[in-house]
């Protein structure tokens, strides 16, 4: 930091208001992308593995393991396939949500009482009627849940795709704060990024909320 | 839809569902059931060779009537009952309603064309009361005025205000509640069958006499068939109009009435499941009304002994009865009291007649008089007048002569 700099610089973010909403337009974009289609591969594999339930061990194995790798080898590993793209990094976020959402959904569907599958078997639906109009209402909270914490995990980590030249407000925390040792955008994208995140948490709850109003009908009233 | 499943008969009977409820239970209620037929059903979870679930199990459940399938766990009553809407499929034998057969109708359709009704109830939770209700008239693509309108129709007909609870969650209602919801989704397209397993188990024996008792009311209006599984003699005895004693491996051990199990049981097995009152357990199946009532001698306040006296030596009874100017009973009066000439003297009367109402069962008859001086008890109409005279003798002949006085709605 050059000596004399002052921390934050209001008068940079005044004159650069539309980079920094670009770049926080792109990590909104690239965060609902990768919660998307991690939560489609992440449907469908539930819904697989209720079929087939040996299929489980491997599946959650999997995505642990996925999980766990670090994202910058995951990145190094991935470059030569996809080169230094969007597709890298939206591959490694997917990758990241996989876990999360696929015990969630399967934890929300299992959490469905037997009696009600049974009365709902013994009213006449079809498997298929049972799923959307029984199942997957019921196991809504949970998936939603699982939906807030992958949402907020990816928030943070579309920061380190920055490094493979990426990464909506982390270009401006990596590249223009630290790289350009200049603080002010480190902080800017910082506070964004975390703002973020809990406007998306709020928002994913409060159309929960909005969605089962019976989870919080309690108390008899005889 | 190819299939001409229940469902037809279903709209018929959902018009004439619309009539003017009847509300006698004596009267000929229209008899919205189908006929269920069990024909050599076999069931067996595992390989061939190892012991069957229900073993060649052969049942015909009349039109509109209540069969309850009783006996200890592991007996296959449920199996047996959830074979009807394949829940369970058989592994052989024959399944009919209305000489339909079951096995030939897409599992869906059956089910949608059969009440069901389940201990714990499941009712659906992120579903209002209104929209449980509503599950099978929507699987079913009524039309949504149709839906409203019987949804209203049937939270009426169990007893819910609808509007106050169309529009609450299940987790907002009390046991009770839930289960009146629950057996009004089973009604909801107008199923000839219903099915019930346990349906009284989770509530608690207070509010489960309550239930029972206004079940039996409503099944006097809708006449359905119903497929009632328990394992409470008691509430066997209760509900059936039939009780099929099953015993364990799915063996049916006796299927008859009520009556005529407690009367006659078919061997040791069903001796034992009925229990060692089975005596007592009968007289609850039978009510005065069925007994033939013993003329009263009848004495008002200031008549001529020497009348009294000589009507009660030709009487069969050992007690003349006071009554008030509205023939109202006030007490008994001895023979030895109408000796001598005059006039009777009400101070005379011993106190304390046991009323009885047409409708009170043997056993509840029998308890009263046990408890009082003079065994007799007077049976009244809803205005206290009296309609004749029941003894202790003639419900101890009733439990000896093994046969009940013949009841205007059993079957057979």
């Amino acid at each position: 930091m050059p000596p004399g700099e002052p921390l934050v610089r209001p008068d940079w973010i005044i004159q650069n208001l539309d980079i920094i909403g670009q770049r926080l337009a792109e990590h909104l974009g690239m965060t609902a992308t990768a919660v998307s289609v991690g939560f489609l591969i992440s449907f469908v594999l539930a819904l697989v593995i209720r079929r087939r339930r040996t299929l489980t061990a491997a599946v959650i194995g999997t995505a642990g393991i996925l999980y766990a790798i670090p994202s910058l080898a995951l990145f190094a590993f991935l470059i030569p396939f996809t080169g230094i793209s969007f597709l890298t990094a939206e591959i490694a976020l997917v990758s990241y949500t996989l876990l999360i959402l696929v015990r969630n959904i399967l934890l929300g569907l299992d959490s469905v009482p037997g009696d009600v599958l049974e009365a709902a078997n013994g009213m006449g639906y079809t498997s298929r009627q049972r799923l959307w109009r029984v199942e997957l209402p019921i196991a809504l909270p949970i998936i939603v849940a699982g939906l807030r914490i992958a949402t907020v995990t990816t928030i943070g980590l579309v920061t380190v795709t920055s490094l493979i030249g990426q990464g909506g407000l982390g270009y401006l925390i990596v590249v223009v704060g630290i790289n350009g040792f200049f603080p002010t955008a480190t902080y800017v994208g910082a506070l964004l990024s975390v703002a973020l995140a809990v406007a998306a948490d709020t928002l994913l709850l409060a159309i929960q909320r909005r969605l089962t109003p019976w989870s919080r009908a309690r108390g008899a009233t005889t | 839809m190819t299939t001409a499943g229940p469902h037809e008969t279903s709209s018929v009977a959902a018009q004439r569902q619309t009539a003017p409820p009847t509300t006698s239970t004596t009267s000929a209620a229209s008899t919205s059931g189908a006929v269920v037929e069990l024909d050599h059903v076999t069931k067996r979870y595992g390989p061939p060779g190892t012991a069957p679930a229900v073993n060649e199990l052969s049942l015909t459940i009349p039109a509109g009537e209540i069969c309850v399938l009783v006996g200890p766990s592991g007996c296959g009553k449920t199996t047996t009952m959830k074979m009807i809407n394949r829940l369970v499929e058989p592994t052989s034998g024959r399944l009919t309603i209305d000489g339909r057969d079951v096995l030939q109708l897409p599992p869906v359709d059956l089910r949608r064309g059969i009440g069901y009704v389940i201990q714990q109830v499941g009712l659906f939770p992120h579903m209002t009361v209104g929209a449980n209700t509503a599950v099978v008239p929507r699987l079913l693509r009524w039309p949504e005025a149709r839906i409203r309108e019987r949804v209203d129709e049937l939270l009426d007909l169990v007893g819910l205000d609808p509007a106050a609870y169309r529009d609450r969650y299940p987790a907002e209602l009390s046991g009770g509640e839930r289960q009146r919801v629950g057996v009004a989704r089973a009604l909801a397209a107008d199923p000839p069958v219903m099915l019930m397993d346990e349906p009284f188990g989770a509530v608690d024996p207070i509010r489960r006499d309550r239930l029972q008792n206004e079940f039996l009311r409503l099944q006097a209006r809708v006449r359905k068939t119903i497929v009632f599984v328990t394992h409470d003699v008691d509430e066997a005895i209760k509900m059936a109009d039939r009780i099929a004693i099953l015993q364990r491996g799915g063996v049916l051990a006796q299927y008859d009435t009520p009556d005529a199990i407690l009367a006659h049981p078919a061997n040791e097995f069903v001796e034992r499941f009925v229990g060692a009152d089975r005596g007592l357990k009968r007289l609850s199946l039978a009510r005065v009304r069925d007994l033939e009532l013993i003329e009263p001698v009848i004495v008002q306040a200031g008549a001529d002994r020497t009348d009294a006296s000589g009507d009660l030596r030709s009487s069969s009874v050992d007690f003349a009865l006071l009554v008030d100017r509205g023939g109202r009973p006030l007490g008994w009066i001895r023979e030895s009291d109408l000796d001598g000439q005059g006039l009777i003297n009400p101070e005379q009367a011993m106190p304390g007649a046991n009323l009885l109402e047409p409708e009170t069962t043997l056993r509840d008859a029998l308890s009263a008089m046990l408890a009082s001086s003079v065994q007799l008890g007077v049976v009244v109409d809803e205005r206290e007048r009296v309609l004749g005279l029941v003894s202790v003798d003639q419900i101890s002949e009733v439990l000896q002569s093994g046969l009940l006085p013949v009841r205007t709605d059993a079957p057979g």
